[in-house]
């Protein structure tokens, strides 16, 4: 393991030679493997303390233990801090160590993968770390890609190779790699052991979609770009094999270097505690100057006349110096207000709650057989105080699965599942689906409900048919037929792949395609059709065609495209159609479906001939030949006759619109970020509820230009202003407040409204002068969706809202481009589904269905914050309590940093007799059962207003504990001064006194937790009883006669215990100081429940008068997908076709398909690689129109 | 085993998590309540046993005799005298009279008390050796009894440190006049005062066939006038380490003000009942200097009850947050009552 930590010099540039090892060795790159563990076992003492003394408060522990080894100073023996110190130290040391060792086993299963290296001529089977640079390794299917590899042939055709990325970047959908045309006929062993081709290429880089470099080879340059690289982390998929020339390994290659360390994320309260320690600090110094000063004073006027019987020490010759030595020996004796235990226990605590997360069976998916992961233990309780919400779409909102749902026919509308009676059936009472037994070609797979349909085809409705040999014919889908029969769909968007599949199910199964035909089993005929053109899809296009000659000679367009755009083309003779159709439209669209609008043209012979020309001219134009095919295209799509609409179901995750609803309850905002088109982010976002068409207004901000975003956002915030005034609900405005305090008038504006931003726009408004404007605009909104965002962009309006909304956002997404938002938010979750797990690696928390969200915030971060905040007033009011009864003692001791209590109890006081009972409250406790916090969402509010633990509930604790620990000191003080004990002997005795404290002490804070603690369990009582049994013990263990004798000068208490807890009068000092001590409490608590009590409260105490009367009323509010009620205002169009633009072309080039599937010999003619060139343009463009490059846009679905 | 790994082959664990009410978060619990009745009742339960308690702690504290005289202004020539360390040697006595109206009866117990001594002041706490106290042959240079650890030839002090060496030595005899000029002395026990731990545990002296030959190569404590095999030197058993008056001395006090319990009344003759009424004089062997620390002090003579002296400090704080509970549960229920129902969150 040691090899993969060389230090390396820095490099220019990158040279590499093939099949020598020597040559390469000179460079000394790094080897293949990869090292993320930290230690091993002998640096890992070293190392680990190291890093652990870097941590502020185990540095102040240190400087601590160093001052009391001082003796002047020493007011405490050096193991009072030393033990706590080790422990703490101890515990972080073991979870680091197990963390590491983890660490360490992964990496050694990585880096023991096997691989087949190309060595002297022959292929051998290495192990992953034993790849070098310069190495030539073979892949086969379904293999990982071991490091960054120059393709240099492959067993397809035209060296082409398929890969999945997966990891990389979260698509799903494969890309294509290419050989340069040299390298890829080197096929064999024989011939690659010969190559030795140099390669001088960039530098390691994180940059993924970027390659440049140069191959040397035979005297000739030959230009490499990122399309010729198979990079680590890729899956080699339809791919037999391939062989690759390793160019950077392990450390260098492009999925590690983009694994940067993740930032360490802490959470609110962890700032608010810090914050805290440092003010608490602050008030020890002052503790100490008041005592040091009080000190000085003291051996000026008393202790100098005193120093017959006790001199002052050698080293200190006047009574100012005495107060600067008890100044540092009150910092080590009050230092526990700042308790050591603090940190290790909210450690304890948070681990405690991910393992509660862990274990969630109702967090757990039987499915894809994963429970949820808290990956990051240290977030929870911030679970519990999220205000925002952003959220990916694809595979997080939805499942990517699109189902053909409903289709319009020639003004008749299919696709509504009924009951027996012919009304609209609710979700969940489906009766069977349609049988598809007639047709073998059948996917088993695909669901109708409703028989009409299919009863139309089989009554041979001409409409119909056409309908559906429409969906069979004009598609970009390739099919696959592994056994007779036996059809996959290789379609590029899930689109298609539903359309082609519905039409498959009603007997047009589109069965194979060549360049120039399609086949398709008509209703069991074989009918093969010509294909002439396919008219691409484009964004601006919004549609597509083919042009297709049936077998009988005729000539006809088939075109499917959005509503908007069709419904202009059509001929007239559509009018009446058309608006029956656009009422099922709407209707679809109304309920979240994804439209599609069909339509067919027959075109004459001459025409066709005359435009196939044009349109061959045009394709082989130099210049602009874009445009003239798009004109070409525009001229033939018209006066089209509609067939129909389709409407396609982008298929929800289980319970996503009800989520949704109850988190919108509990008053948390939800952000859609996608990488999808605006189309398809509205439509989703009907269809989960987020938007509805009772909506006042949903605003859409689609500018070009910063102009033209401001003025669309100022006017949104004037409409929501105008109607906030119009409604007229008391609030009316001066219009100077209006204009100078914007986002509190937004704040509380009626209606409700959404925003939609398009990620152009969104560019503009993130910009700097823009961006408060953006805010204040879509904050006011109930919902906002940006759409075509970049992972970037995800990233910035995260970061935005957590600048100025100062609250605690979440982010939640499945894929690659979702990890830069993921790691941005405060807390970060990964839907650990299809996408690969980059996300999930990224994630603090990981679970496989949007719905757990609820859970995950509603019930386990409500219940860890409480939790949490209960444990840190309480752990600050027992340090006090604990701690100011020294600071009193001073005034009565000369201020001389006497302690009040025996060294032991100091030490056991925080680490023994009271960190159970408060670790068991901060673990176990609950206030309201699970099941209310989902009824109530309510109830999540405390926490995202931060009412539970905020700097007033610190001073209340705080004072709290003064006032204990006043009691504490002084009710003693007034009994012992001058009374004598039942038989007549002192009792005022040193420590007597420290017992009587240190009793009372433990007994108050245990009281305490006990009434802090709402939800006994048996571990609590285990706990709380127990410590109270454990004080005692120890106590009488401490002051025992044995242990005196083996230590007089450590135990000096002995015999304490039993004489002074003999006394009755000890018993009533400590009985009246819990009294006096604990009553307030109870009262104010008493009084709070009862005149101001929390939802919480009220919460529990219906609960408990429930269980009493055993009656049962549910108060759930249900929250149904059903679609009542139709739109209402403008008409809304429910296009959205994810699809990617080339794919026509590629086919019609055959570049995609098998040799031995077809004659390619008549093909050949265009130049072979100028459909890639073709497809990376389109996506370049895509994506540089602010453009996600996944999102949902381009995923393959295999039917 | 076998069988079970092969089972496991067979079924890959499941990553369901395990249905436990403790994975679950489901434990039964109590779940305790500040419900109207427990509370008002609560307050009124210890309202009235905190007013019960207070009123018996007054009545039994006002029960004790205990008579208090300071001697420190009487016998002020005495500690000018003692202030000159020249004069160390130099005996002074002093006496402080006083009448009893009526007898004090019962156990009586005599006390000395000290103001301003700060016996709880950190160096003065620390300065001892534990081990040296439980006669062992210990190194005390290395203890915290410095400076009063070995005298500048090397011999070490016994005991050690400023407790011991500031062990308050005035002797004290306590005289009856039965009538006008006889007097007799009060019979006063000098042992029994300590506790049973410290005198047999804590306490012991060095092993040897006598207490001269243990204490040898040790030299007495500066200010002592005697060595401290010498301390009792009528009672073998109260003598050197195991001395009650130096037992006593050493257990510490919390505060700068405190009693010590000194002598007890030996009920014997016409002391059987107690102290008879009539005139007492303390005679004192001044030797313990307090004035230059404006230190005072007294004599006490005192009865005890079951609860100690005659401190009504327990009496009355106990009847004090007696009343306080009680009218804070009065006013709690006023205010319940007055707002009748429970405000729900949702009224609001």
């Amino acid at each position: 393991m040691e090899l993969c930590a060389q230090k390396r010099p820095p490099e220019d540039e990158r040279r590499v030679k093939a099949n020598a090892r020597d040559y390469n060795e000179k460079f000394q790159y790094a080897s293949n493997c990869i090292k993320t563990s930290k230690y091993n076992i002998v640096t890992f003492l070293p190392v680990n303390l190291f890093e652990q003394f870097q941590e502020v408060a185990n540095t102040y522990f240190l400087f601590l233990l160093i001052l009391q080894l001082i003796p002047q100073i020493s007011s405490l023996s050096w193991f009072t801090t030393i033990v706590p110190l080790v422990l703490v130290l101890t515990i972080t040391a073991v979870k680091d160590a197990t963390d590491d060792y983890f660490r360490h086993k992964s990496d050694n299963q990585v880096n023991n993968r096997q691989s087949q290296v190309l060595i002297n001529g022959t292929l051998q089977q290495e192990q992953w770390m034993n790849v070098r640079v310069g190495d030539i390794i073979k892949l086969e299917n379904n293999q990982f890609v071991a490091a960054d590899l120059l393709l240099l042939s492959s067993s397809e055709p035209h060296g082409l190779c398929y890969i999945e990325t997966a990891e990389l970047d979260g698509e799903t959908n494969m890309k294509v790699r290419q050989a340069i045309p040299v390298t890829s006929e080197l096929a064999d062993t024989s011939r690659l052991a010969q190559f030795d081709g140099e390669v001088i290429c960039e530098t390691p880089n994180n940059k993924l979609d970027k390659f440049s470099g140069t191959l040397y080879w035979k005297e000739n340059k030959y230009l490499l770009s990122n399309q010729n690289m198979l990079l680590r982390g890729c899956v080699l998929r339809n791919t037999e094999w391939c062989f690759g020339l390793v160019i950077f390994a392990g450390p260098d290659t492009k999925l590690m270097q983009n694994s940067g360390r993740t930032k360490f994320k802490r959470t609110s309260i962890d700032r608010l505690m810090n914050t805290l320690v440092l003010w608490i600090f602050g008030f020890l110094v002052c503790m100490g100057v008041i005592l040091a000063f009080g000190n000085a004073i003291w051996e000026y006027k008393v202790g100098a006349r005193f120093q017959m019987y006790l001199p002052w020490d050698t080293a200190v010759d006047s009574a100012a110096f005495s107060g600067f030595l008890s100044f540092w020996s009150y910092i080590i004796i009050l230092n526990t207000v700042v308790p050591i235990s603090l940190y290790v226990s909210v450690e304890v605590i948070r681990l405690g709650h991910s393992y509660f997360i862990n274990w969630d069976k109702k967090m757990y998916c039987a499915k894809r057989r994963t429970p949820a992961e808290a990956r990051t233990t240290t977030l929870n309780e911030e679970l519990g105080q999220v205000e925002y919400i952003f959220s990916d779409k694809t595979g997080t909102l939805t499942q990517n699965i699109m189902v053909f749902s409903k289709c319009s026919v020639h003004g008749r509308s299919y696709g509504d599942v009924q009951d027996m009676l012919g009304h609209k059936a609710e979700l969940g009472e489906r009766p069977e689906p349609v049988d598809f037994s007639f047709n073998p070609l059948a996917d088993p797979r695909f669901r109708f409900w409703d028989a009409g349909l299919l009863a139309a085809v089989q009554l041979g409705n001409p409409h119909v048919h056409e309908f559906f040999r429409l969906l069979s014919l004009c598609h970009t889908v390739m099919s696959e037929e592994k056994n007779e029969g036996e059809l996959y769909y290789k379609a590029q968007s899930p689109d298609e792949g539903a359309l082609v599949t519905a039409a498959r199910n009603f007997g047009f199964v589109f069965r194979a395609r060549t360049p120039k035909t399609i086949t398709v089993h008509e209703l069991g005929h074989a009918i093969t059709y010509q294909l002439l053109a396919i008219l691409d899809f484009n964004n601006v296009r919004k549609r597509m065609s083919v042009i297709v000659r049936n077998p009988e000679g005729k000539i006809r367009l088939y075109c499917k495209g959005a509503d908007t755009i069709l419904l202009e083309r059509l001929h007239p003779a559509n009018l009446e159609l058309a608006s029956i159709t656009t009422d099922h439209l709407n209707e679809y669209a109304g309920e979240g479906l994804r439209t599609l609008v069909l339509a067919y043209k027959d075109l004459e012979e001459g025409y066709y001939g005359d435009w196939a020309e044009r349109l061959r001219r045009a394709s082989l134009a130099p210049d602009a030949r874009e445009d003239r095919l798009a004109r070409l295209y525009d001229e033939v799509e018209h006066d089209m006759m509609l067939l129909g609409a389709t409407a396609i179901e982008d298929k929800l995750q289980q319970g996503v619109p009800e989520t949704i609803a109850i988190l919108t309850l509990a008053n948390i905002k939800i952000w859609v970020l996608t990488g999808d088109k605006p189309e398809t982010a509205v439509n989703i976002g009907y269809s989960c509820k987020m938007l509805t068409d009772d909506m006042t207004e949903v605003f859409v901000v689609t500018g070009h230009t910063v102009l033209e975003v401001r003025e669309e956002l100022r006017k949104a915030r004037e409409k929501m202003m105008d109607g906030s005034r119009s409604m007229g609900n008391g609030f009316s405005c001066q219009e100077k407040l209006c204009s100078s305090k914007l986002p509190s008038v937004l704040e509380a504006i009626a209606g409700e409204y959404a925003l939609v931003i398009n990620g152009h726009s969104l560019a503009h408004a993130l910009e700097a002068d823009m961006e408060l404007e953006f805010l204040e605009t879509a904050c006011a909104c109930k919902a906002v969706i940006c759409c075509r965002v970049t992972p970037l962009q995800k990233a910035q309006v995260v970061e935005l809202v957590k600048k100025y909304k100062k609250a605690v956002t979440l982010a939640i997404g499945d894929g690659a481009n979702d990890v830069s938002m993921i790691k941005t938010a405060h807390i970060g979750v990964g839907i650990s589904g299809l996408e690969g797990i980059q996300a999930v690696l990224a994630a603090d928390y990981s679970f496989s269905q949007f719905k757990f969200l609820q859970r995950l915030l509603l019930v386990h971060g409500r219940w860890s914050y409480l939790r949490m905040c209960k444990f840190l007033c309480y752990f600050f009011y027992k340090n006090f309590a604990f701690t100011m009864v020294h600071f009193w003692f001073g005034f009565f001791c000369g201020f001389s940093a006497q302690t009040v209590y025996d060294q032991y109890f100091i030490t056991l006081y925080n680490i023994v007799y009271t960190s159970l009972p408060v670790l068991a409250m901060g673990v176990f406790d609950q206030d309201v059962p699970e099941q209310r916090s989902m009824e109530y969402p309510k109830l999540y509010e405390p926490g995202q207003l931060n009412l539970l633990f905020n700097k007033r509930e610190f001073f209340i604790c705080i004072a709290q504990g003064i006032y204990t620990s006043v009691l504490m000191f002084f009710i003693p003080y007034g009994v012992f001064a001058d009374a004598t004990r039942g038989d007549g002997a002192q009792l005022a005795d040193y420590q007597s006194f420290a017992v009587t404290v240190a009793t009372s002490l433990v007994i108050v804070v245990s009281v305490q937790i006990g009434l802090d603690t709402g939800f006994w369990t048996a571990i609590n009582h285990f706990f709380i009883w127990g410590s109270l049994a454990v004080y005692f013990a120890i106590l009488f263990a401490m002051h025992s006669n044995g242990l005196f004798q083996m230590f007089p000068n450590q135990f000096r208490f002995v015999g304490n215990a039993q004489n002074t807890l003999a006394q009755p009068i000890v018993w009533l000092t400590i009985a009246l100081t819990t009294v006096v001590c604990i009553m307030p409490v109870v009262a104010f608590r008493f009084l709070k429940l009862d005149l101001k009590p929390e939802l919480s409260d009220t919460v529990r105490y219906t609960q408990l008068v429930r269980k009493k009367q055993k009656t049962q009323h549910r108060c759930m509010r249900r929250v149904g997908r059903g679609g009542g009620g139709g739109p209402r205002g403008p008409r809304r169009s429910g296009y959205a076709f994810s699809h990617q633009e080339g794919f026509g072309e590629l086919i019609m080039s055959g570049k995609n398909m098998r040799l031995s599937s077809l004659a390619l010999s008549s093909f050949a003619t265009r130049s072979s690689t100028s459909w890639i060139e073709t497809l990376r343009k389109k996506k370049g463009g895509d994506s540089s129109n602010a453009s996600s490059p996944s999102g949902g846009a381009d995923k393959t679905l295999k039917v | 085993m076998t069988s079970k790994s092969r089972e496991d082959a067979q079924h890959p664990p499941s990553r369901c998590p395990d249905n436990s009410a403790f994975k679950q978060q489901k434990l039964s619990a109590w779940q305790p309540e500040l419900t109207p009745a427990s509370v008002l009742s609560g307050f009124i339960l210890i309202g009235v046993f905190c007013l019960t308690m207070g009123v018996c702690l007054i009545l039994s504290a006002r029960s004790v005799k205990e008579v208090q005289i300071n001697y420190s202004d009487k016998c002020l020539n005495c500690s000018k005298l003692r202030e000159n360390s020249s004069n160390w040697n130099t005996e002074c006595l002093c006496s402080a009279d006083f009448k009893l109206e009526e007898k004090i009866q019962g156990d009586v117990f005599m006390y000395y008390s000290l103001q301003n001594f700060y016996q709880n002041h950190r160096r003065y706490v620390m300065s001892r050796s534990n081990a040296q106290l439980l006669g062992r042959n210990t190194d005390i240079r290395n203890s915290n009894c410095a400076p009063f650890s070995t005298y500048r030839n090397g011999t070490p002090m016994a005991p050690c440190g400023a407790i011991a060496n500031s062990m308050f030595n005035d002797t004290i005899s306590l005289f009856y006049y039965t009538n006008l000029s006889t007097a007799i002395q009060v019979p006063l026990l000098k042992t029994g005062n300590s506790w049973w731990t410290d005198k047999y545990v804590k306490f012991h002296n060095p092993t040897s066939h006598n207490l001269t030959s243990a204490f040898a190569g040790t030299a007495r404590p500066p200010y002592w006038q005697k060595p401290a095999y010498l301390l009792d030197e009528e009672n073998e058993r109260n003598n050197g380490y195991i001395n009650d008056d130096f037992i006593i001395w050493m257990r510490v006090s919390a505060f700068h003000t405190f009693r010590n319990l000194h002598r007890r009344l030996s009920r014997t003759e016409q002391f059987a009942d107690g102290l008879p009424a009539g005139n007492y004089t303390f005679h004192i062997f001044y030797n313990f200097p307090v004035s230059r620390f404006k230190g005072k002090k007294y004599l006490i003579l005192s009865t005890v009850v079951w609860c100690g002296g005659s401190s009504l400090f327990l009496g009355i704080a106990y009847t004090v947050s007696g009343a306080v509970v009680m009218l804070a549960g009065f006013i709690i229920t006023a205010i319940h009552l007055k707002l009748k129902k429970r405000k729900t969150y949702f009224q609001r």
